[in-house]
């Protein structure tokens, strides 16, 4: 009797994203899926569209990151009309995604996950989310919203008050300048923002201690791990080469050009997902399956490049055997560092003399037909590949977005859990607690995984084998 | 001096010119009426009908841009029936062809966009027409993007009349006109096209644009109404 469970957010975000988790016929689990929307029409939807509205459009994908989207979009719009972006340029936009990455990362820490470890993973669910933090320990709820707020003011002060910035880069550069008085103002921000991440890490260490083997449930499994770094293997989020790093922290494969992706990255199709499963090629599928995002940036790279960040990444190697740390828990950990990097590069950045040049604009138009852009956004390696004709209308599009890359990682991730907490023919509510706090760690890049600022809406529904609902579980 | 002519607009007594237009009238008179496919400076069209206007004694209702005024008229701009029958004529416009402000470069100065807020249409209550028109980026500064065409016809008169060259026209018919660079020529290889560019700066959406400008910069609704008014040294 092979029965199944199902664990289905109802996501505000068109399509469907549910995990489903397969037992076998004695009851244990066997495998677990997630489900996220289909991406596929997206890229069916860019074609015949002209290139340089791509930006726009694709950082249309998702309302929770459309910077990512839009700076990955006008790199890859940078190599179809292959004109040097001006250095103020880069400046500026690798300005734009420290702030984002700020802002995306104290949302997931503070905002969606805190909750469940300061609150208890088994409290009460409609009060385990922002507002119950609030309540509990108003402090740390108030870091959590002044630091967001704080990598949201670097987004305004470039482009404007939008959600959508899509006018302010442009294939080539930028739009408009920096003004000084901006600059200033985050510049003044900075050392009580380094102060905020640094209580959070603390806050952090705490927890991880408190926890104790409990961390344990959170995905603790080998695999391989992906991302940029510079050319002399430290933390890069904008530019850079490919580095990727085996579970024994072994450096597989250094300084790729991220353009040629398809040489070493592998997608394999399932007839049950629309999604595709990323794999680091020479291993092979599903063996090749690798990580990215914070965890994995942090896995590969070899220092920070700032002062305090270095020094923070140093005590995490530590947490792992090879200096490789496998616990998707350390995600957060792994976040709340890069929030100190980003904060530092924030400032290295508003120092630098160039900073208020006004050539940050290289004009040109189509040059080539084939053009890819890749930066690490928040939740991990974001790929940008466009094909245009003539004209420089698209002809093909292929985007591998960062949550898409963790793919086989969620499924392992999740399967771990329910492992653990999945026995016989009842769930617990602990069970879906904890698929809950995993998926979180994970901080995949849908809706319903911020849905009702922490609360996920989540149902499992457990089936016999003549398909009879035997147990129910959920909220939302 | 042509005969002055006396009419009410919204019970107000206003003096108009004999063969003036109603929309002129109570434009003078600081009337607002609202007007998509009229521009000023070209001749009137009298297509989108959202300048319709109510005039007493009769049934039917009248495009403003287009009727002349008359003694003793008695014209309404706004009403219960008329705010219905504009918020009509956008939704058809939104659904004739794929509207998606969200990834157009109009989004925030496009006047399809800006009716829509003002008359309240939040949503369509016909389906829309997923139109596939290839777009033409063959000029080297204009696209041209059917698929946001409102065939208003702006660009079409403003190339006429104002530049003189008649590049632009319409081919086929109702909803499937399109709007064509001479006989149905890619813009680029345009022979009479003087790439003035007074079309995109005349189109109220998305369909003609500056390749790589935000529409803000290029959208000039009183360029023509300006070149005119220098031309007659006024
Ligand atoms: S650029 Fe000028 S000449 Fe060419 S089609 Fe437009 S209005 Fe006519
Ligand atoms: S291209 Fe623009 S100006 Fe010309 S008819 Fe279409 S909507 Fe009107
Ligand atoms: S403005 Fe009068 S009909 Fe279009
Ligand atoms: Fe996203």
């Amino acid at each position: 009797m092979v029965e199944e469970i199902v664990v289905n957010p109802v996501t505000r975000i068109e399509g469907h994203a549910k995990i489903t988790i397969h037992l076998n016929e004695d009851g244990s689990v066997r495998e677990a899926r997630f489900h996220v929307t289909d991406f596929r029409g997206f890229e069916k939807f860019c074609e015949g569209r002209p290139f340089y509205e791509m930006p726009s459009i694709t950082s249309r994908i998702c309302g929770i990151c459309p910077v990512s989207h839009l700076l990955a979009s006008a790199k890859a719009c940078d190599d179809l009309v292959a004109v040097e972006t001006p250095r103020t340029a880069v400046l500026l936009r690798r300005l734009m995604h420290m702030g984002q990455i700020i802002q995306s990362h104290a949302l997931s820490f503070f905002y969606l996950s805190s909750p469940d470890f300061l609150l208890g993973m088994d409290s009460d669910p409609s009060r385990r989310n922002i507002l119950g933090l609030a309540e509990k320990h108003p402090e740390i709820a108030k870091q959590g919203v002044w630091l967001r707020k704080f990598g949201q003011s670097i987004i305004e002060s470039l482009a404007g008050k939008r959600i959508h910035s899509s006018d302010w880069i442009v294939p080539g550069g930028v739009k408009t300048p920096l003004s000084k008085e901006k600059a200033e103002a985050i510049l003044s921000a900075i050392p009580k923002a380094v102060e905020t991440a640094l209580n959070a890490v603390t806050l952090f260490s705490k927890t991880l201690e408190s926890l104790g083997d409990n961390v344990g449930d959170f995905g603790d499994f080998p695999s391989y791990y992906m991302g940029l770094v510079t050319r002399d293997g430290g933390l890069e989020h904008y530019d850079g080469r490919i580095r990727i790093m085996s579970s024994d922290g072994k450096i597989v494969a250094d300084q790729l050009d991220p353009s040629k992706y398809f040489e070493y990255i592998g997608e394999a199709v399932e007839d049950w997902s629309y999604m595709k499963f990323p794999y680091y090629k020479p291993a092979g599928y599903p063996g090749g399956a690798y990580r990215v995002g914070p965890l994995a940036r942090l896995n590969v790279s070899s220092r920070c490049g700032t002062r305090i960040a270095d020094g923070l990444l140093k005590e995490f190697k530590k947490l792992g055997g090879n200096g490789v740390v496998q616990n998707t828990f350390m995600y957060h950990y792994a976040r709340l560092i890069e929030i100190v990097y980003c904060v530092e590069k924030a400032e290295e950045i508003l120092r630098d003399p160039e900073i208020f040049d006004m050539n940050i604009q290289a004009k040109a138009s189509l040059n080539r037909r084939e053009g890819t852009g890749v930066i690490e956004a928040p939740r991990g390696t974001l790929i940008h590949h466009y094909r245009v004709d003539e004209q420089g209308r698209i002809s093909w599009v292929n985007l591998i977005i960062a949550t898409v890359n963790n793919n086989l990682a969620f499924n392992r991730a999740v399967a771990q859990v329910a492992k653990k907490y999945v026995n016989g023919r009842t769930l617990s509510e602990g069970m879906l607690n904890r698929v809950e706090a995993v998926v979180r760690a994970l901080d995949p890049c849908l809706s319903c995984a911020t849905h009702a600022i922490g609360e996920m809406p989540l149902k499992i529904l457990l089936y016999d084998s003549e398909n009879n609902l035997v147990d129910e579980v959920g909220r939302g | 001096m042509s005969k002055p002519i006396e009419l009410t607009i919204d019970g107000r007594k206003v003096v108009a010119e004999e063969g003036e237009t109603i929309l002129k009238a109570a434009k003078k008179n600081g009337i607002y009426v609202p007007t998509l496919c009229y521009l000023e400076g070209v001749s009137s069209f009298g297509g989108c009908r959202l300048c319709m206007v109510e005039i007493k004694g009769s049934p039917r209702l009248f495009a403003s841009c287009i009727t002349p005024v008359a003694e003793g008229m008695e014209v309404l701009t706004d009403s219960e029936r008329l705010r219905r029958y504009r918020k009509w004529a956008v939704e058809l416009l939104l659904a004739e062809r794929p509207h998606v402000c969200s990834v157009c470069v109009a989004n925030g100065s496009c006047e399809l966009q800006q009716l829509a807020t003002e008359l309240g249409v939040d949503h369509l209550r016909v389906d829309r027409e997923w139109t596939d028109y290839e777009v033409d980026l063959t000029h080297e500064r204009f696209a041209y993007d059917p698929n946001r065409c409102i065939l208003c016809t702006r660009c079409i008169r403003v190339c006429d009349e104002v530049e003189g060259v008649h590049t632009l026209d319409l081919m086929l018919r109702g909803k499937n006109s399109k709007v064509v660079f001479d006989l149905d020529e890619n813009w680029g290889f345009s022979q009479s096209c003087t790439s003035c560019g007074k079309c995109s700066a005349a189109c109220p959406v998305g369909a003609l644009y500056v390749k790589g400008k935000p529409l803000s910069e290029v959208k000039k609704k009183d360029l023509v109404s300006f070149i005119m008014e220098r031309r007659s040294g006024k």
